[in-house]
């Protein structure tokens, strides 16, 4: 590929050109890091995909079948696990993150290239550490809450430091972002003409280097527990179970926050691209990521409802729960604003953005269901909070993910994608999906607890419809990958530009050269003038 | 972009980063912290019997022995901002000899605790000690290794005037470190 890319262009060689294990392992260039991240992620995403068919086809019946009930505690709490540490977490931001921030901005990589590579070899020391658990593994659900956890003989302590890694790796790139966002952008590149994929990442990152150390104490005080005899979470020893919850959970919050807020920002990107209008609302979008990011500190607590914390205390975080959903809404409606008379064209990034408005509306609705005191009291710990989370985790940041793959896969691979294909997948991923979720929002509704292996009869038949949804969806991601593997050998050569975008990355080759830039750009104008002459950013 | 003033010490990258980092650091044992504040309100007489059993004459050593660090610390950051080497070494020598009293110190305690019968299984409050005590003196190991590098790094004359960033990055690490004490030891070992 290399070869005739530098003959038919006569520059320099693409990112891509060096082969061998130590062009990779070793590389300081952020797309490298990012591709590698990329592929790191994604193999959680196949296998804690594998482990949700399994629970599904498990749940298929309601009696004991396939799997022992610990079998299934088992697989529920790593699918969840993987999922949300190994994926969710540094998908965008590690991967489409570390590709797309430097060519964004107009530089030729990140603050501390070097600190990127360390970042991605503690991720990897920390997946490591993670599937040596797997020996042992572990059964306490994703959120590790104590005593149960302190006390079972599964490797929880393994998994805590794994995951400690985990978190010291995307604290490092979250800081690593923050500095080149600040000190890197081109010349003329002022705050409001960054591109609102980086206010999200900005918002992102500060989330990350603020959040992820409590988490990183809270694993650091449970493998004490374990390891040392302390009773800071054991009320046999006068510790208190519910400030590990806080703990967790002043981490865990803020947390989805940094799943979504980049997801936000790929939205951002692609909506005004495929509708042909400059974005509505800029200075609104991207102050409302940083309301987002900030707002997300202070819900924690609602998370915990029913646990026992002080009636005053639910009723401000419920009040603070609802206030999240304002600058959510906003971001929608300048969304929906930015579609309405445009000249849309349905290409398939701007159909997962679709699907991303359309799914994370019913996420973010039904997550005030949860926020408000009374209502959560009926549905906690149903297949409503389980169904709620998947529209808003895999319907909003999963989808809003896959939009940008679609949209960044030529400049990534130098290569188009088979939009027929393309289109198909999103048919069967978006069919799926809701066939699979919706009807747990019922179940929810009717009692049906989540984290049980079996269930009543009357439960049956929506999980039978649930179950054949999973397997529609799976289809659909199994196409979506195909389609990505069979392209990057036979799509076709991508143009620099295919979806005539306005931002930085459309200006260089497909695949950029390692240096990005032959020049670096002056900027005079925002990167969404479009369908117009002229627009200044003001 | 890396233009820099030797006036204004350390590019903006490196100072951000490090800023950043330290943030980090702080809501890191902010959770501790919380975790005191929680225990202490909950059981005061436990935190007041048992806080007697530490030695305050070797807190307050270690008190001074790491004010001092910061105070070398301090001296031979502003010694190479005017290119002056050998006294940049020295500084960084008194900074690792200090650290290393310091630590030579908590050891003793430690031991003399454990010798009493107290380990972090004990109560609470020595749970608190223990995790306390240990991450800070964690952290003042990982300085203490950065230092040894510096003075590497120093004595083959890498530093001047007009590039001293890891020395001063590393010494606005050295004081949180000796900030984060400042607050442990009125916490542990004062407050009755």
């Amino acid at each position: 590929m290399s070869d005739e890319a530098t003959a038919a262009t006569g520059h320099e060689p693409d990112y891509l050109a060096q082969k061998g294990f130590r062009s990779w392992a070793c590389t300081h260039d952020h797309k490298r890091i990012g591709v590698m991240y990329l592929i790191a992620t994604h193999s959680f995403f196949l296998i804690g995909g594998i482990l949700a068919m399994l629970l599904r086809l498990k749940l298929l019946t309601p009696g004991p079948a396939l799997m022992s009930d610990h079998a299934y505690n088992v697989l529920f709490t790593l699918h969840g696990a993987m999922m949300i540490f190994l994926f969710i977490i540094p998908a965008i931001p590690s991967s489409l993150g570390n590709f797309f921030i430097p060519l964004l901005i107009g530089a030729r990589d990140v603050a501390f290239p070097r600190l990127n590579l360390y970042s991605f070899w503690i991720f990897v020391v920390g997946i490591v550490i993670t599937v040596a658990s797997l020996l042992q593994p572990i059964d306490t659900g994703w959120t590790f809450y104590t005593p149960y956890s302190a006390q079972t003989a599964s490797a929880v302590t393994a998994l805590s430091c794994g995951m400690f890694l985990v978190g010291m790796s995307s604290i490092l790139t979250g800081l690593n972002f923050i500095v080149t966002i600040h000190t890197m952008r081109a010349p003329g590149m002022t705050w409001y003409r960054m591109p609102l994929f980086i206010w999200g990442m900005y918002g992102t990152s500060v989330i990350q280097v603020l959040a992820t150390p409590v988490i990183g104490i809270t694993f650091v005080l449970l493998v004490a527990e374990r390891l040392l005899g302390i009773g800071f979470f054991d009320p046999a020893k006068g510790g208190d179970p519910l400030l590990f919850q806080h703990f967790f959970w002043f981490y865990s919050h803020p947390v989805v926050y940094v799943m979504i807020l980049p997801a936000m920002g790929i939205i951002s990107e692609v909506i005004p691209v495929f509708a042909r209008k400059p974005i509505f609302g800029y200075k609104a979008i991207a102050y409302s990521a940083l309301a987002i990011g900030f707002i997300g500190f202070l819900v924690w607590g609602h998370h915990m409802f029913v646990s026992g914390m002080s009636t005053v205390a639910s009723v401000i975080f419920s009040f603070l729960t609802f206030f999240v959903a304002v600058p959510t809404g906003i971001k929608i409606f300048n969304w929906i604003a930015t579609l309405y008379r445009g000249s849309i064209s349905l290409d398939s990034p701007m159909l997962y953005a679709l699907a991303f408005i359309f799914l994370f509306i019913i996420g973010g609705l039904t997550g005030l269901f949860l926020g408000s005191l009374a209502t959560d009291v009926h549905v906690t710990d149903t297949y409503f909070l389980v169904a709620h989370f998947h529209y808003t985790m895999m319907g909003g940041t999963i989808m809003g993910l896959f939009a940008g793959l679609h949209y960044w896969f030529p400049k990534i691979t130098g290569r188009m994608l088979n939009e027929k294909w393309a289109k198909q997948a999103w048919l069967f991923i978006v069919v799926g999906f809701n066939v699979t979720f919706f009807p747990m929002f019922i179940l929810g509704m009717q009692g049906m607890p989540r984290r049980f292996s079996q269930y009543p009869e009357k439960y049956q038949p929506l999980n039978i419809l649930a179950t054949v949804g999973s397997w529609i969806l799976f289809a659909g991601i199994f196409i979506m990958f195909l389609n990505f593997v069979r392209s990057l050998r036979h799509g076709a050569r991508a143009p620099d530009n295919p979806w005539q975008g306005l931002t930085l990355e459309w200006t260089v080759p497909s695949p950029p050269t390692v240096e990005n830039f032959e020049t670096i750009p002056t900027i005079t104008d925002w990167p969404y003038g479009y369908g117009k002459k002229k627009r200044q950013a003001k | 972009m890396t233009t820099h003033d030797p006036h204004k010490g350390a590019p903006v990258e490196a100072r951000l980063g490090i800023w950043a980092f330290l943030a980090t650091e702080l809501l890191l044992f902010g959770g501790l912290f919380t975790a005191y504040l929680v225990f202490r309100l909950e059981y005061p007489e436990l935190f007041h019997r048992e806080h007697l059993r530490l030695s305050r004459v070797l807190g307050t050593l270690n008190t001074v022995l790491l004010l001092t660090s910061s105070l070398t610390m301090a001296t031979g950051i502003a010694a190479i901002r005017h290119g002056r080497q050998r006294t940049l070494q020295i500084a960084l020598a008194l900074t690792l000899a200090l650290a290393a009293g310091f630590l030579g110190i908590k050891y003793v305690e430690w031991s003399e605790d454990f010798s009493h019968g107290l380990f972090p299984s004990s109560n609470l409050f020595f749970g608190l000690y223990f995790v306390m005590t240990g991450l800070h003196g964690l952290h003042v190991i990982l300085g203490m290794t950065v230092m040894v590098w510096l003075l590497w790094r120093a004595r083959r004359g890498d530093f001047s005037a007009e590039y001293n960033t890891p020395v001063e990055v590393t010494g606005l690490y050295w004081h949180f470190v000796d900030l984060v004490w400042i607050y442990l030891f009125p916490l542990l070992y004062l407050i009755g």
